[in-house]
């Protein structure tokens, strides 16, 4: 297999409800990435694109081939990766894959979405399509309602009396919302306290308004290129050095492993074991915190923390600049937002700028070599990792 | 190969207060949720039984945001039921009022009714789900 290197990234503002149609944010994001990469719309031999609703937000289907046509790709194979909010890390790795195997040398990945102008109602509802449309969503299931009950046996699990659970969580959307002040490209930039997290709405029990990540609208577009390609068009490629993914079924039947994602683990492993390198190894890494109980079961399930001591960790720094790992340094899905589409790309988009140093000072890691990627879709259906390093 | 416990089977049980789920001739493990094959050993061979309904409360939540057409239903609880014969199952919890929901639910008893969600544009007709209340 080839070595394949990111060679350009482009992305839009994460934010709420906006004018713009799914094919023009990606199209926006797209020629950012294209012109980054010192390429031209016809220089791509392939999409793969996330885009997960949609048919539902604004009764676009095949988003992909719109798009491909629409920024002068014309008539390359177009695919859609639909893996709820994994959709666009989905769309990376198959692409990697491609061109790890020399049959493209230039290909387009990302995702779009647009979750804010579907509206709240729908936006719940089609959520919880990602749940069991039969054996789960007649209890009413949403897609908080999945991490609540997940806070609940953890809380279980673990032995933490709820109350120091929560402020446990608090403190890693805290740490998301200062980080997403400094990003320009963050949805919900303002500052919240523990105290905030803590007296907002119940959404659904233990979950309050702020261990909830937004529904954003957004786009992030990378250019992928084998080493050869890469050499020739960056002093500055980041390389794809592993790639993992896994599924799983409905929540009850995950019963044996609960509050523990299997289907983390295994795709976790997967993209260590192909890069070579260990969770310690790892400098930054933007994980899936779409809930504030999220960031803690992602953190362990990816071998920063112990199991059931995340928390802990994150209060003394350990998840920080300075700490033993520096996570959702971009704001994270709970402030940078959640195109969930999108999401994936978004988060290699971040890394690849901290590799290069090209971030806002306060939110620069120092000197970053190795970033992962985490993004998880549904009930943990839907697992997916990145790991990317700097080749340079 | 044929689906031996269909979805439509389940929920026209389910309808009747029954239970159904498929035991693996293989290996043992009772399975609800129904599949193709057995969740443990992934054989297919396996007979379609009716559970107790009954078992104790593993973890729940109390939803306040309601999904587009059933904002009328919030408040309500969703619990995760360990069932006797071994597996999980999802369902609501009655006889509470759901916003006194507590940790203290967890390991409680309780026994199996059921409702039926009439279904929405997106739902290819309606479907059942168990209805818990506590054992006495």
């Amino acid at each position: 297999m080839r070595k394949v290197a990111i060679v350009g990234i482009g992305e839009t503002k994460f934010s709420g409800a906006q004018d713009k149609t799914g094919v023009e944010l990606f199209a926006e994001a797209s020629m950012d990435a294209l012109n980054e990469s010192n390429l031209k719309p016809k220089d791509i031999q392939a999409l793969y694109v996330g885009n997960v609703l949609g048919d539902f937000s604004e009764g676009q289907g095949m988003v992909q081939s719109f798009a491909a046509e629409n920024i002068g790709a014309f008539n390359v194979p177009a695919s859609r990766f639909e893996g709820a909010c994994a959709s666009a890390t989905m769309a990376i790795r198959d692409a990697f894959i491609w061109v790890a195997s020399g049959f493209y040398d230039i290909v387009l990945a990302g995702g779009v979405e647009r979750a804010a102008s579907m509206g709240t109602p729908l936006a719940t509802r089609t959520f919880a399509m990602f749940s069991d449309s039969r054996y789960e969503y007649p209890c009413g299931i949403t897609f908080p309602a999945v991490f609540a009950m997940l806070t609940h046996l953890y809380a279980r699990q673990y032995d933490i009396p709820l109350p120091r659970l929560k402020e446990q969580m608090a403190v890693t959307s805290v740490q998301s919302y200062k980080y997403g002040l400094l990003n320009p490209k963050a949805h919900l930039q303002k500052e919240v306290t523990v105290d905030m997290v803590l007296k907002g709405f119940t959404v659904c029990s233990p979950l309050q308004l702020h261990d909830c990540c937004p529904f954003s609208d957004g786009a992030a577009v990378v250019v992928l290129a084998s080493e050869e390609v890469a050499k020739k068009l960056t002093n500055k490629p980041v390389y794809l050095t592993g790639v993992g993914q896994s599924s799983s079924g409905p929540l009850s039947n995950q019963k044996d492993f609960l509050p523990r994602l299997k289907a983390r683990e295994i795709s976790a492993k997967q993209a260590y074991d192909m890069a070579g390198i260990k969770p310690e190894d790892v400098d930054i890494a933007e994980i899936h915190d779409c809930f504030s109980i999220a960031n803690l079961i992602a953190a362990e399930g990816l071998g920063f923390f112990e199991f059931g001591k995340s928390g802990e960790a994150w209060e003394k720094g350990g998840a920080d600049i300075g700490g033993k790992v520096a996570i959702n340094l971009s704001g994270g899905l709970k402030s940078k937002g959640h195109p969930i589409g999108a999401t994936g790309a978004g988060q290699v988009y971040e890394i690849v700028k901290q590799l290069r140093g090209e971030v806002e000072p306060g939110r620069q890691a120092p000197n970053p070599k190795i970033g992962l990627t985490d993004t998880l879709g549904g009930d943990g259906g839907t697992l997916c990792n990145l790991i990317l390093q700097r080749g340079w | 190969m044929e689906y031996k416990l269909t979805f439509k089977n389940y929920n026209n049980a389910l309808k009747k207060d029954t239970l159904l789920g498929l035991k693996c001739n293989q290996c043992g493990t009772v399975n609800v949720p129904p599949k193709m094959v057995c969740g443990s050993c992934a054989s297919p061979d396996m007979e379609i039984v009716e559970l107790s309904g009954k078992g104790t409360i593993q973890t729940f939540t109390t939803v306040f945001v309601a999904a587009e057409g059933r904002e009328a239903e919030a408040p309500y609880t969703i619990v995760m039921v360990e069932l006797d014969e071994g597996p999980w199952i999802m369902g609501n919890l009655i006889d509470i009022d759901p916003s006194k929901a507590t940790m203290e639910l967890i390991g409680k008893r309780v026994v199996m009714g059921h409702k039926v969600f009439p279904g929405d544009k997106y739902s290819a007709g309606d479907m059942t789900r168990p209805l818990f209340r506590f054992a006495t």
